[in-house]
């Protein structure tokens, strides 16, 4: 099963001054999100693997849309994050089909390698509701610099038979990072942790 | 006057494919940039703050050209616009009337010359505040297919000493119009009403 998608939004927020300090090159976020039908809405079913499957789809889908606004190259993607809020006549469960098991692989493809979880949040809610996007390092979560999130809201979605589906991108970290920690320059990328 | 002082950009796409009936072949979509500013005027009452329209040309410009790059199409794909101003509460609505002429303008010549009035609407707020932008055709106000609203906002904007000015476009009708009216084709596009 493909997903039927009703609707795609795609927003890149940039920081170009923070408390009266220029950010130069401005630090850039992305996120990309899919309003698609809930197969399952209404009913308890059992096998979720449709759903999984449409993880794979979505994340591939959403993470290129990313890359494309942020106008970046894969490699130059420094961090990620991936969430989902399912309308009232789905369950928690279905967010979780959609985004664990098989959404990260193409995500990682998108923004080429990817050795760090994929830090992520789920919901039920409604229309005009917010879902904050978790972000992490796209290779040593423990880089410091790099934990934030962003926040997305359609007044429209996800209505009572849609999941909402996000999946955020970055290249950069904070604005004005300085608490201390892993740095992105010292990040070896490869058990994903530091 | 000072530069325009700019402390974010959010850039933000709506590909839309379908609303519960036929799925359109080539998808509606609907673009917004927001650029939160400095309010050289918060805090006190200031009588003449007309300078501050020529200092916000350039910046009309460039965001109509962010726009219509995120939006990926040419500026003669561009049917629908609107524009809209959030001021923080150190402000007063007069502010927000300042991006009437900067931002319509600059819109307008960026789109090659646009002949409708573009909608708009201001309010003060806080940071989190939503807006609804109007949307209008941009030869023929009159034109129904094409009367919509984009919402944005953003959840640290405005702060009290900043406005945030709004620019908005689309590439079409609403995806199921179908409430009659003056059609598109049938426009004479002089006066900017029919």
């Amino acid at each position: 099963m493909s997903a039927d998608i009703r609707k795609i939004a795609t927003w890149v927020e940039e920081t170009h001054r923070e408390i009266g300090q220029q950010i130069s090159p401005p630090t850039r976020k992305a996120v990309a999100v899919a309003v698609i039908k809930n197969p399952f809405a209404g009913s308890y079913t059992e096998d979720l693997t449709p759903l999984m499957d449409i993880g794979a789809e979505l994340g591939g889908l959403l993470g290129d849309k990313c890359v494309a606004a942020l106008g970046i190259t894969p490699a130059q993607a420094e961090s990620y994050g991936k969430a989902a809020m399912v309308g009232e006549g789905g369950e928690l469960e279905h967010a979780a089909a959609i985004l664990h098991p098989k959404l990260g692989a193409p995500l990682r493809v998108a923004v080429e390698k990817g050795a760090a979880l994929v830090p992520s949040s789920k919901k039920m809610g409604g229309p005009g509701q917010v879902l904050d996007v978790p972000l992490g390092h796209k290779d040593a979560a423990y880089v410091r610099s790099h934990f934030d999130g962003i926040e997305v809201r359609l007044n429209d979605a996800p209505r009572a038979g849609e999941i909402l589906v996000a999946v955020a991108v970055t290249d950069s970290g904070r604005p004005l990072p300085r608490v201390g920690g892993l740095t992105h320059a010292e990040a070896e990328g490869k058990d994903g942790l530091r | 006057m000072p530069e325009v002082m700019t402390r974010k950009i959010v850039t933000s796409v709506e590909e839309i494919f379908h609303e519960g009936g036929p799925r359109a072949n080539t998808p509606l979509k609907r673009g917004s940039v927001m650029a939160v500013i400095q309010n050289p005027y918060a805090g006190s009452y200031i009588e003449d703050i007309q300078p501050f329209m020529e200092d916000l040309k350039p910046l009309g410009v460039a965001m109509a050209q962010k726009l219509l790059a995120a939006l990926d199409v040419e500026a003669a794909q561009i049917e629908g616009y609107g524009k809209g101003s959030i001021v923080g509460t150190g402000g007063e609505l007069e502010h927000g009337a300042l991006w009437h002429a900067p931002g319509g303008y600059a819109m307008r010549d960026v789109l090659g010359g646009s002949k409708a009035i573009v909608p708009s609407t201001k309010k003060v707020g806080a940071a989190g505040v939503r807006l609804d932008v109007p949307v209008t055709h941009v030869d023929a106000s009159y034109v129904r297919s094409h009367f919509d609203s984009i919402e944005v906002g953003l959840n640290d904007s405005p702060r009290a000493d900043e406005m945030a000015v709004i620019l908005v476009m689309t590439t079409g009708a609403r995806i199921h119009n179908r409430a009659g009216g003056l059609d598109a084709k049938d426009i004479e596009g002089k006066d900017g009403l029919r």
